[in-house]
C-alpha cells in the first residue's frame, strides 16, 4: 500500500510539489501576506475622534499627516540612522571576533566561544535592557563606576544609549552569519592570496570581504530591521526620544488606522532593503 | 596569509572587548538578582538570597513558563513541517516563483515584530473574529520561525546533494525508504538546529506576543514585562534571568554538538 | 473649589448632547445619543471564568506574593477563574476592551466615557452590586462614571498626580507646579512628566491658574486657543525633561539615582522611593492637581456577565478593596476598607474620606468636542487631538 502510494507520487513530480508548497502557502499568502494586505486597507480609514471607533471610509488623511507633519519625517529619519549605526557597529565589531572564532582559535575554544556569543540571546530581551538601564544612568551607572576613573562617562540614556543597547541586543546576529561566512572561506584561498605577494590588508579588501559579503548583508538583515522596528528599548533606555516603533505603538490603541500608515513606512524600508539585496543570495545565509 | 604577532594579539584582544561587552551587563543582572535594593540601585549596598527563595515561591512564573513551553513547542513543530516542506520544493524542484518563495519566508523576520503584530492582530480579531489566545500567538511565532527551519534544512539539501538519494532509488529503494534511511539521517542535524533556533525565537519573543496573547495567557517574556515594572517583583525578574541564562547553555551546549560538523578554526 | 462640582455637573449634559451634534459614531444610538446597551436585569449561574482588563496591581492573585491574594478565595468561593490582562494605559484599555474578549475592566476617567460613548461597556445594574451601598458618596454618579443618572461602574479608588522632589536636592521646598515648567530651573535636565496625552491637563491646570486672561475653568475642556497655550507650555518645558515616565519603576528608579529630582509622581511611587532610604517627598502643589478615579465597568460584548457581577461585587467588598489600595497605594473607594487595611494610617496618608482634600484635584477625563465645562460658543478639542499633539511633542 505504502509502496504503491510512494510510486504513484515518484511518478508525479507536480502533484509532490504541490502537496509540499500547499500547506506552507497557505499558512504565509493568506494569514501572513493576507494580514498585510489587511493592515494596508486599514491604512486608508479613519476614527471617530471622541471613542476611537474605526470609520470604515476610504480616505488619505493619515498619509496627508504622515507626510506632512515635521515631526513624523524627524522620527523617520532619526531611527534610520539609530538602525544603520547599530548595522555598523555590530559588523564592526562582529566582523574581527568572528574571524578569530573561525580562524584562530583552536577547536575546542572556537566551540566554547560560539556557545558565549549565543547564550546572551536565551537571556530575555527585556531583562537585558533594564541591565543597560542601570549600566547607562548617569553618575551612578555600572558604567561611570567601572569606567569613571579613567574619565569615560556615560552617554547618558538618548540617542547613544539606544545605539548602544540595540547594538548589543543584535551582535550576536550578526557574529553568527560572519562568522559562518568565515568557516565557508577555504583556508587556502587566504593562502594563495598571500602566496602571490598580497598584504593582509589587500587579501582582507579583495578576496575575504567579497566573499563574506552575503554574510554581512545577512546579518544586517537582523540588526538593521530588529532596531528600526523597537520600540521597548527607547522606552526603557531612549530619555525622551522617541523611534518609528513608539509611534506605532501609541497609535495602536490611540488611532489604529494612523498607526496602520506609519507601519507602512517600515515595510516599505524593508520592501526595497530587501529587493536590493535579493541578488547577493543573502536570504539564504541568515 | 600569515598573522603577525601584533594582529594576534590584537584581535585576542578585540575578542576579549567584545566578549567584556557581551558579558559585563549579564553579570549586572546575576548580581542584581542579590541586590537588596528593589529598583537595582548601583553599587548594591548589600546582598541577599531573599529574592531567590521568593522567586521559587512564585507559580507565576512556573505558570508562565508552561505557556512559554507550549507556544515554544508548537511553534518550532509547526515551523519545522512548514520549513523543511518549502526547504525541499525549493532544493528539489524547479518552478514559477521559487525565487520569490525565499524572499517570502524570509519577510516576516525582516518586518518589524510591531508590524507583524498589529497586522496579525487586526486581522484576527477585526476580519475573521478569532478570539486571540494560545491558538493565535501559535500562529504569529510560527509565522516567523519557519525561516530558521528553512535556512538550516536548505543549507544541508545543498550540502548534501542529491546523488545519495539517486543512489538509494538505484539499489531499488522507493521514496520512503529512502527517506527514512537516507535524507532523514543526513538532514537531521539541520531539522534538530532549526526546532532549537525556533524554539528560542518564539521562547523569547515579546512584541508579536503582546499583540496575540488573549485573557489569561502569559508567556514567560510578557509576564517578564508585566512586572518588571513593579517594584516588589523586578528583584525575581532578575532571579528569572540568570536562571534562564544558565539553562540556556544547555540547549546551545546541544545543538554545538549535533550540528558541529565542521572543524577549520585553529589554522593560524 | 465650589465651582467644580458645577462643571462635573455640567459635563453630564454636555456629554449627553455631544452626539445630539452629531459626533457620534456610526454605532446605532438612541436619541440621547448613547449607543443602547440593555443593562444586566438579574444574575444568573457563573460561568466558570471572567475575563478581566486591570491596572498592574488590581488583581493579584498570590502569584505575584503569597501573601497579597483576593483572587484566589473568590474563585474557590463562586467558581469563576479569573483570568486578568494587565493594562500599560489608558489607551491600551480602551484598545482591549474594543476586541471585545474581556469582561470587565479597571477604567480611569479618561477612558471611561470614551468607553461609554463607544458602546463598549453597559450600564452596571448597581442593585446586584450589593457592596456598592458602601462606596464613599462622592465618588458615585461622577460625570466619568455615569451619564444620564445612569451608573456605568463600580468606583473603584483615586489618588492624586502629586509633585515629587528630592528633599536633599530640591531647595527650597518647591509649592507650586510652576517648578516643572521654569525654564530656568536649576534643576533644568532632572525633571520628569508623565508619558501621556492626559498630561496636557496637567500644563492646563497649571494655565488655569497662573494666565486666567486664558479663561481655563476645567483642565480637560480646551479650545483652541487655550490648548495651543498648554502645548506651547509643555514644547517650553522639553529641554528641561530628563525622560518621560510611563511606568513606576522607571520614575522610583531615576529619583533614587537623582537623575529625576522634581516631578509628577503618585504617592506610591514616593512610597516605594522612601522605603528604599530615598529623601523625597511628594506634595499637592497650590494650584491642586489632576488624579485619577478608577471605575470597573462591564464589557456591552461580556461573554461571562455574571460572574463579571459577581466580580465587581468582590473587587468593591471592604477586604478585597482595602487589599488593593494598599498594594497600590492608592484610596479605598469602599468606606468600611480603612478599618482593614494592615496599615491602620493607609486612609489618612491617602486621604481616603478626606474630602476637602479632593476639591482641587480634577479626576482624568476625556475630552470631547463639545466642552466640557459647558461652553457651547467653542468648540473643544477632543481627546484624538490631544493624543495626536502628543505623539508630535514626543517625537519632535
Amino acid at each position: 500500500m505504502l509502496k504503491s502510494i510512494s510510486t504513484w507520487f515518484h511518478n508525479r513530480p507536480r502533484v509532490r510539489l504541490a502537496a509540499l508548497l500547499v500547506a506552507p502557502l497557505f499558512w504565509l499568502v493568506v494569514a501572513y501576506l493576507g494580514a498585510l494586505a489587511s493592515l494596508l486597507v486599514t491604512a486608508f480609514y479613519t476614527i471617530n475622534t471622541f471613542t476611537g471607533n474605526v470609520i470604515r471610509t476610504f480616505n488619505l488623511g493619515n498619509f496627508q499627516e504622515l507626510f506632512t507633519n515635521p515631526s513624523y519625517r524627524n522620527v523617520v529619519v532619526r531611527t534610520l540612522g539609530i538602525a544603520l549605526s547599530v548595522t555598523i557597529i555590530c559588523t564592526l565589531l562582529a566582523l574581527p571576533m568572528a574571524f578569530f572564532m573561525a580562524k584562530i582559535a583552536k577547536p575546542r575554544t572556537q566551540k566554547v566561544l560560539v556557545a558565549l556569543v549565543l547564550t546572551p540571546l536565551w537571556a530575555s530581551y527585556l531583562v537585558k535592557i533594564y541591565a543597560w538601564r542601570t549600566m547607562l544612568e548617569p553618575n551612578s551607572g555600572v558604567i561611570d563606576w567601572l569606567l569613571g576613573p579613567i574619565g569615560i562617562h556615560s552617554p547618558g540614556f538618548g540617542f547613544a544609549g539606544i545605539i548602544i543597547g540595540l547594538s548589543y541586543l543584535w551582535l550576536p546576529y550578526m557574529i553568527l552569519p560572519i562568522y559562518a561566512g568565515f568557516e565557508r572561506l577555504p583556508n587556502s584561498l587566504l593562502d594563495a592570496s598571500g602566496d602571490l605577494g598580497a598584504k593582509n590588508l589587500y587579501t582582507l579588501r579583495r578576496v575575504v570581504l567579497p566573499i563574506l559579503f552575503p554574510s554581512i548583508v545577512a546579518g544586517s538583515m537582523f540588526t538593521f530591521s530588529l532596531s528600526l522596528g523597537d520600540y521597548i528599548t527607547a522606552t526603557i533606555i531612549g530619555g525622551k526620544l522617541q523611534m518609528l516603533g513608539n509611534v506605532v505603538y501609541q497609535n495602536y490603541s490611540l488611532n489604529l488606522p494612523f498607526a496602520a500608515t506609519m507601519s507602512m513606512v517600515p515595510i516599505a524600508i524593508m520592501g526595497i532593503y530587501l529587493w536590493a539585496v535579493r541578488r547577493t543570495g543573502a536570504l539564504t545565509s541568515l | 596569509m600569515t598573522i603577525s604577532r601584533l594582529t594576534r594579539y590584537a584581535l585576542i584582544s578585540l575578542m576579549g572587548v567584545g566578549l567584556a561587552f557581551i558579558y559585563i551587563p549579564l553579570t549586572v543582572v546575576v548580581v542584581n538578582s542579590f541586590n537588596v535594593s528593589r529598583t537595582f540601585s548601583w553599587p548594591p549596598k548589600d546582598f541577599t538570597t531573599q529574592w531567590w527563595s521568593k522567586a521559587i515561591e512564585n507559580t507565576g512564573v512556573r505558570e508562565a513558563l508552561k505557556w512559554s513551553f507550549t507556544a515554544g513547542l508548537a511553534a518550532a513543530g509547526l515551523a519545522l513541517v512548514l520549513g523543511t516542506c518549502i526547504a525541499f520544493a525549493v532544493s528539489k524542484y524547479s518552478f514559477f516563483g521559487r525565487e520569490t518563495i525565499s524572499l517570502l519566508v524570509v519577510l516576516p523576520i525582516s518586518l518589524p515584530g510591531i508590524v507583524t503584530g498589529i497586522a496579525l492582530n487586526n486581522a484576527f480579531t477585526q476580519d475573521l473574529g478569532i478570539s486571540t489566545g494560545m491558538f493565535t500567538i501559535i500562529v504569529g511565532h510560527t509565522t516567523f520561525c519557519i525561516v530558521v527551519v528553512y535556512n538550516n534544512v536548505i543549507a544541508r539539501l545543498k550540502r548534501i546533494g542529491g546523488s545519495l538519494q539517486e543512489a538509494s532509488m538505484d539499489l531499488g529503494a522507493n521514496g520512503i525508504t529512502t527517506f527514512r534511511l537516507i535524507t532523514l539521517p543526513n538532514i537531521a542535524g539541520a531539522l534538530f538546529a532549526g526546532a532549537i533556533l525556533a524554539f528560542g525565537l518564539s521562547f523569547d519573543e515579546i512584541v508579536v506576543t503582546t499583540f496575540t496573547a488573549g485573557p489569561g495567557i502569559q508567556t514567560l517574556p510578557i509576564w517578564i514585562y508585566n512586572n518588571l515594572f513593579r517594584p516588589n517583583q523586578a528583584p525575581i525578574v532578575n532571579v528569572v534571568a540568570a536562571t534562564l541564562i544558565l539553562f540556556s547553555l544547555l540547549p546551545i551546549y546541544l545543538s554545538q554538538k549535533l550540528s558541529g560538523d565542521s572543524n577549520t578554526g585553529g589554522r593560524f | 473649589m465650589r465651582n467644580k462640582r458645577l462643571f462635573q455637573a455640567l459635563s453630564v449634559a454636555s456629554a449627553a448632547a455631544l452626539v445630539l451634534s452629531g459626533c457620534g459614531s456610526s454605532d446605532s444610538t438612541s436619541d440621547s445619543g448613547l449607543p443602547k446597551v440593555e443593562m444586566m436585569k438579574e444574575l444568573g449561574a457563573g460561568e466558570g471564568q471572567v475575563n478581566v482588563v486591570a491596572w498592574a496591581g488590581y488583581v493579584e492573585n498570590g502569584s505575584t506574593d503569597p501573601k497579597v491574594d483576593w483572587v484566589t478565595g473568590f474563585e474557590k468561593e463562586t467558581g469563576c477563574k479569573v483570568n486578568v490582562k494587565v493594562g500599560a494605559s489608558s489607551d491600551d484599555m480602551v484598545a482591549l476592551m474594543k476586541t471585545g474578549e474581556y469582561d470587565v475592566v479597571s477604567a480611569s476617567g479618561d477612558a471611561s466615557l470614551r468607553l461609554i460613548y463607544g458602546g463598549d461597556v453597559a450600564p452596571v445594574n448597581t442593585d446586584l452590586v450589593p457592596n456598592y451601598a458602601d462606596i464613599f458618596a462622592n465618588l458615585k454618579m461622577q460625570p466619568w462614571n455615569s451619564v444620564d443618572g445612569v451608573a456605568y461602574g463600580i468606583p473603584h479608588g483615586r489618588g492624586a498626580n502629586l509633585l515629587a522632589y528630592r528633599t536633599d536636592i530640591v531647595k527650597p521646598a518647591p509649592t507650586s507646579w510652576g517648578a516643572v515648567f521654569d525654564a530656568n530651573s536649576p534643576y533644568a535636565g532632572k525633571i520628569t512628566a508623565y508619558d501621556s496625552p492626559i498630561y496636557i491637563a496637567d500644563a492646563a491646570l497649571y494655565l488655569m491658574k497662573t494666565k486666567p486672561e486664558l479663561g481655563i475653568k476645567y483642565p480637560y475642556a480646551l479650545d483652541q486657543t487655550q490648548f495651543d497655550a498648554a502645548m506651547e507650555l509643555l514644547k517650553q518645558q522639553k529641554p528641561l525633561i530628563s525622560e518621560y515616565w510611563g511606568d513606576y519603576l522607571k520614575h522610583v528608579a531615576g529619583l533614587k539615582a537623582g537623575t529625576t529630582v522634581l516631578g509628577t509622581t503618585w504617592q506610591v511611587n514616593i512610597n516605594l522611593a522612601k522605603g528604599e532610604g530615598t529623601k523625597v517627598e511628594g506634595i499637592k502643589p497650590v494650584e491642586g492637581a489632576t488624579g485619577w478615579s478608577d471605575t470597573w465597568m462591564i464589557s456591552s460584548k461580556a461573554k461571562n456577565p455574571n460572574c463579571a457581577y459577581l466580580w465587581m461585587n468582590h473587587i468593591a467588598s471592604p477586604e478585597a478593596n482595602a487589599g488593593v489600595a494598599e498594594w497600590f497605594g492608592e484610596a479605598p473607594s469602599n468606606a468600611k476598607s480603612c478599618e482593614l487595611t494592615a496599615d491602620k494610617n493607609h486612609c489618612a496618608t491617602f486621604h481616603a474620606s478626606d474630602d476637602a482634600y479632593w476639591t482641587d484635584v480634577y479626576y482624568w477625563n476625556t475630552a470631547t468636542e463639545k466642552c466640557l465645562d459647558g461652553r457651547t460658543d467653542v468648540k473643544c478639542v477632543p481627546y484624538s487631538e490631544w493624543a495626536t499633539a502628543w505623539s508630535s511633542l514626543r517625537n519632535s
